[in-house]
């Protein structure tokens, strides 16, 4: 990012609070079978109403984060363009926001700011700009390094297509991340294997392997209620993810989450401030933010409207689209607390950062139920030490399971 | 009060008792689905009971369970008025009763009100085993029968065939059998005229002593404790005071009044008469079907016979999912109990479901149609254990007890001999289907008594255990025949036999709600056949699960369910959070439909699922 901008910044200070902001763009060129998530076919869109809508938001929220924290004196570690696909952005809207963002958060010296991006040749001429725009980390949705599996998985792009779009965005950008899918039908080892370490071999600091899941609603998920069978065998499933640990710790990406892989210091900030439960803004159709009041045991919760046309409607009318915003009680924010913490492989104090001494809550609101704890710690699932507790791999394979008994 | 009469049930009032000779009480009998209550609503209609917008098909099925199966659980009594072709006007009580062999105590009451019955039988289907068992019911109570063929509409109507099987396999004269189509209307005119006809009329004294039968009692939500009586001698009036003989308890009758079929007030019912009275009785349990009602300041002479209680037979144990729902569970079944009294409950505790209780029912069904309105009306959610049958232990110091739960059997070291209830099976069948049908009845102990043919259908008469029919004996027998054979039986005598209790162990834990009493040549089969079915029923879990059936400390069959080992949301980044916690707390919610054993869970239609072991 040009140095300039990062002076005209209100100079970084130590007791600025810091904050994340996901972005959501929620258009993709096409559908995918198995993707639930905020994604919609873009017909015409009307750039200068994104922008202006954007950006207006971008505002609200920050006004929303400075009265939650009663500061506003916030600095922003992390921002993230998610999607649908937010490489096929206008980079006009890409570097207005990040301008704007600039403007009204101070910016942490090395502030990550990553975007997901399509390995489709189209998209990735854009990258460019995105570059000068700021971005500095790429993540691209590889999924396969097989046709046949790129052709399963109803992708746009090709083979070749992804392999140049790693190539090219090794020369760009200094830190990129790629997703792969596994758990295909008969996909064998040999050939996970194969995918990761070709995958690993580009010089990639950072790897996703998501198991593929049938989500609700979506196209795979009516083809198997209707009897189709789209994954492999859990027991097969459980083999790859072994495997996937193995290969990715002994090529230098030890995992650091469930479906995360990297190399030192080049871990996703932005997703763990998710996981280690930070506070963070979002923009744009259907996107969640978090903020926890400092020192009162509460956490603010809201959500943007899903649909991008009543989006667009609430921030011309309101300035914002909050749907709901609500305040979650202690119980809530101490379970998502370990809901999402336990998915780290440092796993997560056992003391809350957040938690306050000084306010009286009943003891069983930020327990885990400590029988089943217990148990899992001498099935070698969880691990307690040096204050923290975490989930080893055979418990971090579980770990749906483990939640449901810990938090039951 | 009465403002809510008027309003709920048009309550009209009718004038003085009918002339003894103008009145006729007659039953509906016949097998399950014969048209029973078809043929009840085509004699209201023709009598003009309910106008054409206030009929509906079996008008008097007014349970929702009732309508809904479309059977008839509880008989109904029905007043008509008929202006018979001889230009007199008949007052007709009409009894419809139900078909199914669970509920014959109410066909058995029904009768003794009655001095005849129409014998309904299918002219498509012919006679079928309840055919036979209500028509015996119905000589047993000296009552006079109008054979009716009813569904003469049916291309498959067979009026000759059917009525030679009447008379060869009935022994009653059919050639006066009246042929109708309930569904029609057509021939209902006829059987009118025959009920006024043949029927003989109720005999009685006015001016004698009150007698009356309680025929039967009910609670009502509008009229609070409903009586059903059937007047023998003297006048039952508003006002007068009763006593019940066999209780001794004296009421004042608050209301009398008929069905007609909704409720009407009358002044008084003479003798011949069927109607309900409201008096200041609390709760049903006061007012004892079968007692003598009579005047306190007039008794009458002798007591009526009365009824043959009706013992529960089949047991089951009934465990709320939600340990929070035990006494809305108890106060269901007190409710319940109001309208059924044939059912009986008791508290129970199982180290696999808490608390619950253990209910009597006269038979399956019977069983099945209280645990659906436990749920449809009182909206609970239950686990019922497998039904089992009353044993009769003798122990070694010669004691004797009645086991009527699995889970209660004492040490093996104790026990000297257990005996078991028989019953007496009638089964009418296809002879085409006679091979499987005698078949199954060796498989489940069966000794032969009878076997006869009537044209192509042969009646085998056997008696079985009755742990052996509670066990799924009707679905063999219906798949075995397709559909074609009926059933029906009698509670026979105990028997000392060889049984013996199989445990099933869920990881070493018992499933004290999975243990069975089974006869010993068949603990190993159904012992291995348990553990294959709960391997089916019970997902995989993260923990291995060892299944286990065994026989004291001796283990028959063993089945292990091997460990997932993956369970883990995949991605789950700010947006999954608030998914992932909805996921989180619908797991939570299923918890409510697991039993836990140790350290795996196990989803309570398991437990049912397990013993429907339908094929092999
Ligand atoms: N075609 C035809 N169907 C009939 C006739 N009478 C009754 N049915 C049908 O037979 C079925 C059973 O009739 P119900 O009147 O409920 O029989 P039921 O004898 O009262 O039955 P339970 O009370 O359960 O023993 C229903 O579907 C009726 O519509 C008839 O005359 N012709
Ligand atoms: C926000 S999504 C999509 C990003 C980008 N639009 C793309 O498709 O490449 C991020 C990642 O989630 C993963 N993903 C999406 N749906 C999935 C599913 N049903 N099962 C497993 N992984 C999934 C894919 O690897 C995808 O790259
Ligand atoms: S491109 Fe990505 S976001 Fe769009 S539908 Fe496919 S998986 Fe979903
Ligand atoms: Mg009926």
């Amino acid at each position: 990012m040009p140095a300039s901008r990062l002076e005209s910044a209100c100079a970084p200070n130590a007791a600025a609070v810091p904050l994340s902001l996901y972005i959501h763009w929620p258009f993709c060129v096409s559908k995918c079978p198995y993707c639930d998530f905020n994604s919609h076919i873009a017909g015409e869109l009307d750039e200068a109403a994104w922008l202006r809508s954007m950006c207006a938001e971008l505002e609200h929220m920050a006004r929303i984060a400075a009265e939650t924290l009663s500061t506003d004196k916030l600095r922003l570690e992390t921002i993230f363009f998610g999607g649908g696909t937010p490489s096929l952005m206008p980079p006009k809207i890409v570097s207005a926001l990040i301008d704007k963002a600039a403007t009204l958060f101070s910016f942490a010296n090395n502030i990550e700011i990553t975007a997901e991006a399509n390995p489709n040749s189209a998209e990735m001429k854009q990258m460019e700009s995105f570059h000068s725009a700021g971005i500095n980390r790429l993540s691209l949705g590889i999924q396969s390094l097989h046709n046949e599996g790129l052709a399963f998985l109803g992708r746009a792009h090709s083979v070749d297509e992804a392999c140049n779009a790693l190539e090219q965005a090794l020369t760009l950008f200094d830190r990129v991340s790629a997703d792969l899918i596994y758990g295909l039908p008969e996909q064998t080892a040999a050939e996970w294997q194969q995918q990761l370490t070709q995958i690993i071999g580009f010089g990639i600091q950072h790897l996703s392997a998501y198991q593929l899941t049938i989500e609700p609603g979506t196209i795979f998920h009516s083809r198997t209620r209707a009897g189709a069978i789209l994954t492999a065998e859990p027991d097969h499933v459980a083999d790859l993810y072994e495997l996937t640990e193995d290969i990715a710790a002994a090529a230098g990406l030890p995992a650091y989450e469930v479906s995360n892989y990297a190399a030192a210091n080049n871990q996703a900030r932005h997703n763990l401030t998710y996981w280690q439960s930070g506070n963070w803004i979002a923009v744009g159709p259907g996107a969640h933010g978090r903020i926890t009041y400092p020192h009162q045991q509460k956490r603010r919760h809201f959500r943007l409207r899903r649909s991008p046309g009543g989006w667009l409607n609430d921030v011309a009318s309101n300035g914002h689209a909050i749907e709901e915003d609500r305040i979650e009680a202690a119980c809530d924010m101490y379970e998502e607390y370990w809901m999402m913490g336990l998915r780290l492989v440092k796993g997560m104090p056992l003391t809350p950062p957040f938690f306050a001494p000084d306010i009286a809550l009943p003891g069983s609101v930020f327990c885990l139920d400590a029988e089943w704890q217990a148990r899992f710690c001498k099935e070698g699932w969880l691990i307690e030490e040096g204050g923290c507790l975490k989930a080893s791999l055979q418990g971090r394979m579980r770990l749906d399971y483990m939640l449901g008994k810990l938090l039951g | 009060m009465i403002e809510v009469l008027e309003t709920h049930c048009k309550l009209v009032y009718l004038k003085a008792m009918t002339d003894l000779d103008k009145i006729r009480n007659f039953s509906i009998v016949a097998h399950i689905d014969h048209g029973k209550s078809t043929l009840a609503d085509r004699l209201i209609q023709d009598c003009g009971g309910l106008s054409a917008r206030e009929m509906s098909e079996q008008v008097l099925d007014n349970m929702d369970i009732e309508r809904e199966r479309g059977i008839t659980i509880k008989a109904q009594t029905v007043r008509l008025t008929y202006k018979a072709k001889n230009g007199e006007t008949y007052v007709l009580n009409l009894m419809d009763t139900p078909g199914h062999v669970d509920f014959g105590y109410e066909v058995s009451r029904s009768l003794s009100a009655c001095e005849g019955s129409l014998l309904v039988v299918d002219a498509s289907q012919g006679v079928e085993a309840q055919t036979l068992a209500n028509v015996y019911q119905a000589l047993d109570a000296d009552h006079e029968i109008i054979t009716v063929l009813n569904k003469m509409d049916l291309p498959a109507a067979e009026p000759d065939r059917v009525k030679s099987q009447i008379e060869d396999v009935i022994g009653l004269p059919a050639d006066e059998a009246v042929a109708v189509s309930a569904k029609t209307g057509m021939g209902i005119e006829n059987v009118l005229e025959k009920i006024v006809t043949t029927l003989p009329a109720p005999q009685g004294d006015a001016t004698a002593p009150l007698k009356a039968l309680l025929v039967d009692s009910w609670y009502d939500a509008y009229l609070g404790v409903m009586t059903l009586v059937r007047v023998r001698d003297g006048v039952l009036k508003k006002g007068m005071k009763v006593r019940m003989m066999a209780t001794g308890a004296v009421h004042t009758i608050e209301r009398v009044g008929v069905f007609g079929p909704k409720p009407t007030a009358v002044d008084q019912l003479g003798p011949g008469e069927i109607g309900f009275i409201n008096a200041a009785v609390k709760t049903v349990s006061d007012a004892k079907v079968g007692d003598t009602i009579t005047e306190d300041r007039r008794v009458c002479d002798d007591v009526l016979p009365g009824f043959k209680p009706s013992v529960p037979v089949v047991f089951c144990g009934l465990f709320p999912i939600d340990t929070a729902d035990f006494p809305a569970l108890r106060e269901a079944l007190e409710k319940l109990s109001l309208n059924d009294s044939s059912f009986s409950f008791e508290a129970e505790t199982s180290a696999a479901l808490g608390f619950g209780f253990r209910c009597g029912f006269l038979g399956l069904l019977h069983m099945e149609v209280i645990r659906e309105r436990l749920s449809r009306e009182f909206d609970l959610d239950l686990i019922s254990t497998a039904p089992s049958v009353v044993y009769q232990l003798t122990m070694t110091d010669g004691s004797k007890r009645n086991m009527h739960n699995p889970a209660d059997m004492p040490e093996v070291t104790r026990i000297r001999s257990i005996e078991e209830p028989w019953i007496k099976a009638t089964i009418l069948t296809p002879d085409e289907f006679l091979g499987q049908v005698l078949t199954l009845c060796v498989e489940r102990r069966g000794e032969q008594i009878d076997l006869t043919y009537a044209g192509s259908r042969a009646m085998v008469v056997y008696r079985l255990p009755l742990n052996e029919v509670v066990f799924d004996f009707y679905d063999r027998l219906k798949s075995a025949t397709k559909g074609y054979a009926s059933f029906d039986y009698q509670i026979d005598d105990y028997v000392e036999g060889e049984l013996v209790k199989v445990s099933i162990l869920v990881n070493s834990d018992p499933v004290d709600a999975l243990s069975m009493i089974v006869h010993k040549e068949q603990s190993e089969y159904r012992g291995r056949a348990i553990c294959a079915r709960l391997k089916d029923l019970i997902p995989r879990q993260m923990f291995k699960i060892a299944l286990q059936a065994a026989i004291g400390g001796k283990v028959i069959a063993r089945e292990t369910i091997s460990a997932l080992r993956k369970d883990v949301t995949a991605k789950c980044y700010g947006g999954d959070v608030s998914r992932k916690r909805k996921l989180l707390d619908k797991q939570k919610e299923g918890k409510k439909r697991m039993r836990q054993f140790g350290k795996v869970d196990i989803p309570q239609n398991a437990f049912l699922e397990a013993l429907k072991m339908g094929d092999n």
